[in-house]
């Protein structure tokens, strides 16, 4: 059986959240990411599932994370200027240990930047948007059927680890239409958050499990619980404690760094007999794939590295390139953001070049090969 | 009912004693909620008390329900989205007056103009304590804090106006001083299908007191009772409220309730 249909980005990511539990969203409109908010006002009451716009972007985030306390799947979505309001929340989510889902749909930036043009301009904001340290997981599909796929995961992550996922769309994918069949993916498990057993006295919310993450109980179901922003013990109440700081910083972020295995994931194309790579993301990795068609058409054994985890970094893969290969291509539309932190990675003997654009046009497959060329 | 029952069915004991300084009015704000909470006999279970940041927002983490300490003016929109993902839940905001009105000031227009079932009670001490005492939006004109050391020149915000205009369908003030009228209220507020604002003045010896001149917390508790004047005596012999503040219940209407609203474009569904 197949159910083919052809559909938007910004729509296969509603229907991709819908699939993996969507019952909440919240949100404030912005290009060019509006169409999540509308398509979720229309599907969400029809399944019983709830539709909020709130009065701006902080309070989208707000609702969100207040609703997934009480046990909802929820999501938001917004674009450069949003994302940047959604930072402070974020880091509420982080700390507080909420799961929900954050759709950045890039575009030209800074400030009100290029709202209608194309950008990757906020890979470092996805990873350091949010003062301190806390963990990240940040993922970017580049194809309307992957949207949909990535979607669910970037729910199951939030849920199997109680943070806030962030999936980075770009203007280009995320109003793209593409044939999707969704029936390739009926068989996706859904993940949903663990819940406490124990008796309610002896609940601690934010527990030291030796999983990292601790049982999340709903709001209102009877395991009553504090919740803050500040540092807190397991149980939730604020301290000063230097100690219980510390444990609890490491531990959010070690439940993020300790499963890169579980999390991270990319793709590799016409890698076997690779000398060099193009490493590329989201709308560049679709020229990225025709310009190493083009090259390996004119001898060049170049393959494609494409993640689609962007945080956690993946940084054991880029590693092991650099080590194999002779060069890496880093591709991205923004002047330098992913490329940093594969210079950190690679094999000091392996030189990266880079390849940046920041007029809000996508870089051209021709535009690629031209740069491979001119610099093997 | 006597005040060790209150303690024992509302309060985390464990938690206890609170962080507020000697002689400031939240501990008396607080327990007028919690005792409004044991007077109407909501289940415990499914009350949920959300605040941002500051002194008055210090209260949840005392108080054994479900506990939101959100970011700082965020707590309206927290609560908005419990709400709305679970209407029948009883959802009590506890806010400042620089957490409500300066930076979460649109939070409070919007949730008050949506009139969704939130009753909200602003600890309103005139100053920002948490932080050491500079001026809030409720800072009198002409008045010192950290930030004002020649006299405020901003003008005071009548956050009960504020929010009558924006939407609220039950809006009172009560004070410190006025405990017993201040739990009535805060009842009505939860009876209140709708948005409700509750203005709690409470004092601030430490800060703005000091800085004022307005002497000991005694002296500051006493000028509540001299400065304010029951709504309805008010309204009796104008004359007498010449200069001061209504307390009282000051708006009480029936619109349709936000979630509601929002259970019936469900319901258009329901037989799909």
């Amino acid at each position: 059986m197949s159910n083919i249909r052809l559909l938007q980005g910004n729509e296969a990511c509603v229907e991709g959240a819908l699939a993996a539990g969507m019952n909440f969203f919240a949100g404030y409109p912005i290009t060019p990411s509006t169409e999540l908010a509308e398509l979720s006002a229309q599907k969400l009451p029809r399944i019983g599932g709830k539709f909020i716009q709130m009065e701006d972007e902080i309070s989208g985030m707000a609702a969100v994370l207040g609703a997934s306390l009480t046990g909802k799947k929820a999501m938001t979505a917004t674009s450069g200027p949003g994302f940047s309001l959604k930072q402070e929340n974020l880091g509420y989510g982080c700390i507080a240990e909420i799961p929900c889902v954050v759709v950045n749909v890039q575009r030209g930036g800074p400030s009100t930047g290029l709202p209608t043009s194309p950008a990757q301009g906020d890979i470092m904001q996805a990873k350091w948007g949010t003062h301190g340290d806390h963990p990240v997981i940040a993922l970017y599909p580049n194809s309307v059927q992957e949207i949909y796929e990535v979607t669910i995961d970037a729910f199951n992550y939030a849920e199997k680890y109680r943070t806030p996922v962030i999936l980075l769309l770009d203007e280009i994918i995320a109003h793209m239409r593409e044939k999707i069949d969704t029936d390739l993916l009926k068989d996706k498990i859904i993940i949903n958050r663990k819940k406490p057993d124990c008796k309610k006295e002896d609940y601690l919310a934010f527990k030291n499990t030796e999983d990292l993450v601790p049982a999340m109980s709903d709001f209102g179901s009877g395991y009553r619980y504090h919740v803050t922003g500040l540092m807190h013990d397991e149980s939730g109440f604020p301290s000063n404690n230097s100690e219980i700081a510390d444990k609890l910083v490491r531990r959010l972020v070690d439940k993020v760094e300790t499963n890169k295995e579980d999390i991270v994931k990319y793709e590799e194309y016409m890698m076997d007999d690779a000398e060099f790579a193009v490493v590329a993301f989201g709308a560049t990795s679709r020229s990225a794939k025709e310009s190493v068609e083009n090259l390996r058409k004119i001898g060049i054994k170049v393959g494609l590295f494409r993640p689609i985890t962007i945080w956690p970094f993946a940084e054991e893969q880029i590693k092991n390139l650099s080590k194999k290969l002779d060069k890496l291509f880093v591709v991205e539309m923004n002047l330098g953001q992913y490329v940093t932190e594969v210079k950190r990675s690679a094999n000091k003997d392996c030189p990266i070049k880079f390849l940046g654009k920041v007029d809000g046009n996508p870089i051209t497959p021709s535009e690629i090969t031209n740069f491979v060329r001119g610099n093997l | 009912m006597s005040v060790s029952k209150i303690v024992k069915d509302n309060f985390r004991d464990n938690k206890l004693p609170h962080i507020w300084c000697p002689g400031c009015g939240h501990g008396i704000l607080m327990h007028a909620i919690a005792r409004a909470i044991s007077n109407k006999d909501l289940d415990r279970d499914r009350v949920c008390v959300v605040s941002g940041i500051g002194c008055s927002s210090r209260a949840p983490g005392y108080m054994n329900f479900n506990t939101l300490h959100t970011t700082h003016g965020r707590a309206l929109a927290f609560a908005t989205g419990i709400k709305m993902a679970e209407p029948d839940m009883h959802v009590i905001v506890v806010t400042g007056d620089g957490d409500s009105a300066a930076i979460g000031g649109n939070h409070l227009i919007h949730a008050a103009r949506r009139n969704i079932d939130i009753t909200t009670i602003v600890f309103n001490n005139n100053i920002y304590g948490m932080t050491g005492g500079q001026y809030s939006p409720t800072t009198p004109t002409k008045e010192y804090g950290t930030t004002a050391p020649y006299g405020n020149i901003d003008k005071c915000f009548d956050l009960c106006k504020l929010a009558e205009s924006a939407g609220a369908t039950y809006v009172a003030r009560s004070t410190a001083y006025h405990a017993q009228g201040l739990t009535k209220l805060v009842e009505k507020g939860l009876d209140n299908k709708g948005f409700s604002f509750i203005e709690g003045i409470s004092i601030c010896p430490t800060y703005y007191g000091r800085k004022n001149k307005k002497g000991s917390a005694v002296d500051m508790m006493h000028s509540l009772k001299e400065s304010t004047i029951d709504v309805k005596a008010a309204r009796k012999k104008p004359e007498l409220a010449e200069g001061k503040i209504l307390i009282g219940e000051l708006y009480n209407s029936t619109e349709e309730e936000y979630t509601y609203r929002y259970s019936k474009i469900i319901e258009l569904f329901d037989k799909e």
